[in-house]
C-alpha cells in the first residue's frame, strides 16, 4: 500500500503541496489527474522519496519513506518501478543496455536469463514485430536511444521498469506524446498490469480517455489539495451529470478538468484575456 | 502588489551577504567532502563494476592523449626557447635539457597539461552529468536503486585521479623532445649534450611532486566536474553554465592548489 498523510512541500517559498493525503490499496490502479503545476509529478517525487516533504509522512509497502537511510530508500525502490513522463533513457547506452542494467546490478542471474527477460520486457510493450525487417526485439535492442521515436522510447522506459518485475508502479504521463491507437495499446498494458500481475499503480495523466480506461480509483489534485477521491464510476457521473446540478465549488472544479472545459471557476490567465477580447468584439 | 517584507536596509545588506556565502561555502565543502567520503565507500565495488572504471579511464585518459602530447611537445620547445632567451648567455648549453626538464617536471608540465585537461576532460563529464541530471536520467538511476555515486561518480572521480598521472607523464616525456627538438635546430645542440646533465641533477623527488600535483589536479578536475553537473538544474541553459563553472572552478582550483603544494612540498 502506498499512503500520504498530510504531505506539504514548497520550493523557493511557493507552496506547491499544501495538504495532501491519500491511500493506493494493495491491487489497486488510481489514476491523479489536474493541471500541470499543480504538483503531481512532485507527488510522485515525494514517494519514491528522491525529495523529502516539509511535513507529513509517506509510507509504501507499511514503511515510511520519509524516515529511511538511503540504503533503506534503495531497498524500498527495487520495490516501485517508475515510468518517466521523458521516459529518462540513459543515451550512453543501447536499449537492451538500459533494460538489463538495474538486473545486472541487483542479480546474479546468467546472461542467458537476463537476455530473456529483456527480450521478453520488449515484446510485452510491442516493441517487437519478427515479420518487419530491423523490428525484432533483438533489432530493437541494438538500438540507441537517440535513434528512436518518442513513442518507442516511453516504451523502452515502460520495458525497463517492468523488467524489475516491481510490486508497485508509478506512471508519469504514460501516453502523452504517442498517437491514439499506441495510447490505447498502453492504457491496456497498464490495465492488463494490474489486472493480471497485481501490480499496484498510480498514474498521473491529463488524457481523459486513458483515465477512465486504467483507474479503479480517480484522485483530483488541484492547488495543492486533494479536490476529489472516489471511484471511477463516481467520477464519471460527475463528468456526465448537468453542469447546472452542481452545487458545491470543488465539484465544479472537477467536472470542468474531467471535461476539459475552458470555462468555468478554474480561470486562468489566458481564458481572461480571450473572454475580454470576445466581449470588446 | 506591496511585498510582505521590506528590502534590507543599507547596514545589514553586506552582513547578510557575507553571512549567506559563509554558509554557502561551508556548506559545499561539508557536501564535497560527504561526495568523497561516498566514493572512497564504493571504490570496494571497483573489482565488479570495473568495465564502468575502464571505460572512464578509456575516455578520460586513451581520448586526451593526443592533445596532451600536442601541449607538451609544444610546452617543452616554448620553455627551452625561453631558458635560451633569459639565461642563454650565461648558461653553457649543456645545462639546457635538464633546466627544461626542471621547468617542465615539477611546474609546467602538471600545470598546463591540468589546465588543458581542465578544459577537456572536466567540461565533458560536467556537461555529461548535467545532462543526466536535467533530463531525469540521474533520478532513473536512483528509481532503480542503482547508486549514481558507485555507478556515475566514482568512476570518473578514481579514472581522473589515476589517469592524470599518467597523462602529464608523458606529457614531460613528448616535453623533452619537443625541447631538444628546438636545442637541435635552432641551438645546434645535439642529442648527448641535451640529455647529459639530466641523470647528474635528477632527484626522484621531483618526480614525486609532478606526480603528487597531477593526482591532485585530476582530482580537482573530476570534483568539480562531476559536483558540478550533478548539481545542475533548468534544461540546456543549466548544462551550459555547469560547463563553464566546472572549467572556471577546476582552473582556479588548479592554480591555487599548485602554490599550496609548492609551499608545501618544497
Amino acid at each position: 500500500m502506498i499512503r500520504l498523510s498530510h504531505v506539504a512541500k514548497s520550493f523557493n517559498g511557493n507552496p506547491v503541496l499544501r495538504d495532501v493525503s491519500f491511500e493506493v490499496k494493495e491491487g489497486e490502479s488510481v489514476v491523479m489527474i489536474g493541471r500541470s503545476g499543480q504538483g503531481k509529478s512532485v507527488t510522485l517525487r515525494n514517494i519514491l522519496g528522491l525529495i523529502q516533504p516539509d511535513a507529513g509522512n509517506v509510507w509504501v509497502d507499511g514503511d515510511e519513506v520519509t524516515q529511511m537511510s538511503p540504503v533503506e530508500l534503495r531497498e524500498m525502490r527495487k520495490k516501485v518501478g517508475m515510468l518517466f513522463q521523458n521516459s529518462a533513457l540513459w543515451d550512453s547506452m543501447n536499449v537492451f543496455d538500459n533494460i538489463s542494467l538495474a538486473l545486472r546490478h541487483h542479480t546474479n542471474m546468467t546472461e542467458k536469463a537476463i537476455e530473456e527477460i529483456v527480450y521478453s520486457s520488449l515484446t510485452q510493450v510491442g516493441l517487437h514485430d519478427p515479420d518487419r525487417e530491423g523490428q525484432s526485439a533483438e533489432d530493437i535492442g541494438r538500438r540507441m536511444p537517440s535513434d528512436l521515436s518518442g513513442g518507442m522510447r516511453k516504451r523502452v522506459g515502460l520495458a525497463r521498469a517492468l523488467a524489475t518485475r516491481p510490486k508497485y508502479m508509478l506512471y508519469d504521463e504514460p501516453t502523452t506524446g504517442l498517437d491514439p491507437i499506441m495510447a490505447g495499446i498502453i492504457d491496456n498494458l497498464i490495465r492488463e498490469l494490474n489486472t493480471r500481475n497485481k501490480t499496484t499503480s498510480l498514474t498521473i495523466t491529463h488524457d481523459m480517455r486513458s483515465a477512465f480506461t486504467i483507474a479503479d480509483r480517480i484522485i483530483v489534485l488541484h492547488k495543492g489539495e486533494i479536490f476529489f477521491d472516489a471511484p471511477k464510476e463516481v467520477a464519471r457521473e460527475l463528468k456526465e451529470s448537468p453542469r447546472e446540478e452542481l452545487r458545491l465549488e470543488k465539484e465544479q472544479v472537477v467536472y470542468q478538468l474531467l471535461n476539459g472545459d475552458h470555462k468555468g471557476l478554474v480561470h486562468p490567465a489566458i481564458a481572461d484575456h480571450y473572454e475580454k477580447a470576445h466581449v470588446h468584439q | 502588489m506591496p511585498s510582505a517584507t521590506p528590502p534590507p536596509t543599507f547596514p545589514k545588506r553586506p552582513i547578510v551577504a557575507l553571512g549567506r556565502a559563509t554558509i554557502n561555502l561551508f556548506t559545499r565543502i561539508g557536501s564535497v567532502s560527504l561526495i568523497t567520503w561516498e566514493v572512497l565507500k564504493v571504490t570496494r565495488y571497483i573489482i565488479r563494476d570495473r568495465s564502468l572504471y575502464f571505460r572512464q579511464a578509456l575516455e578520460i585518459g586513451v581520448e586526451s592523449l593526443p592533445l596532451v602530447l600536442l601541449i607538451g611537445a609544444f610546452t617543452g620547445a616554448v620553455s627551452t626557447w625561453q631558458t635560451n632567451y633569459t639565461a642563454g648567455d650565461m648558461l653553457p648549453l649543456k645545462y639546457m635539457g635538464v633546466a627544461t626538464f626542471k621547468a617542465v617536471l615539477i611546474e609546467l608540465g602538471p600545470v598546463l597539461a591540468g589546465l588543458v585537461l581542465a578544459g577537456r576532460v572536466g567540461s565533458s563529464l560536467a556537461a555529461q552529468l548535467a545532462t543526466m541530471r536535467v533530463t531525469e536520467q540521474v533520478d532513473a538511476l536512483e528509481v532503480l536503486a542503482v547508486d549514481p555515486i558507485r555507478y556515475l561518480v566514482a568512476p570518473r572521480m578514481v579514472s581522473a585521479v589515476v589517469m592524470v598521472p599518467v597523462l602529464v607523464t608523458l606529457d614531460v616525456f613528448m616535453a623533452m623532445w619537443g625541447g631538444f627538438l628546438v636545442a637541435y635546430l635552432f641551438m645546434h645542440v645535439g642529442f648527448d649534450l641535451y640529455f647529459a646533465e639530466i641523470p647528474v641533477f635528477f632527484k626522484m623527488k621531483d618526480v614525486n611532486v609532478m606526480l603528487i600535483k597531477s593526482a591532485t589536479f585530476g582530482g580537482i578536475i573530476a570534483m568539480n566536474g562531476t559536483y558540478i553537473g550533478m548539481n545542475a538544474k533548468g534544461g540546456a541553459e543549466g548544462v551550459g553554465k555547469a560547463t563553464i563553472r566546472s572549467f572556471v572552478f577546476s582552473a582556479l582550483g588548479i592554480l591555487v592548489m599548485d602554490y599550496v603544494l609548492a609551499t608545501i612540498l618544497f
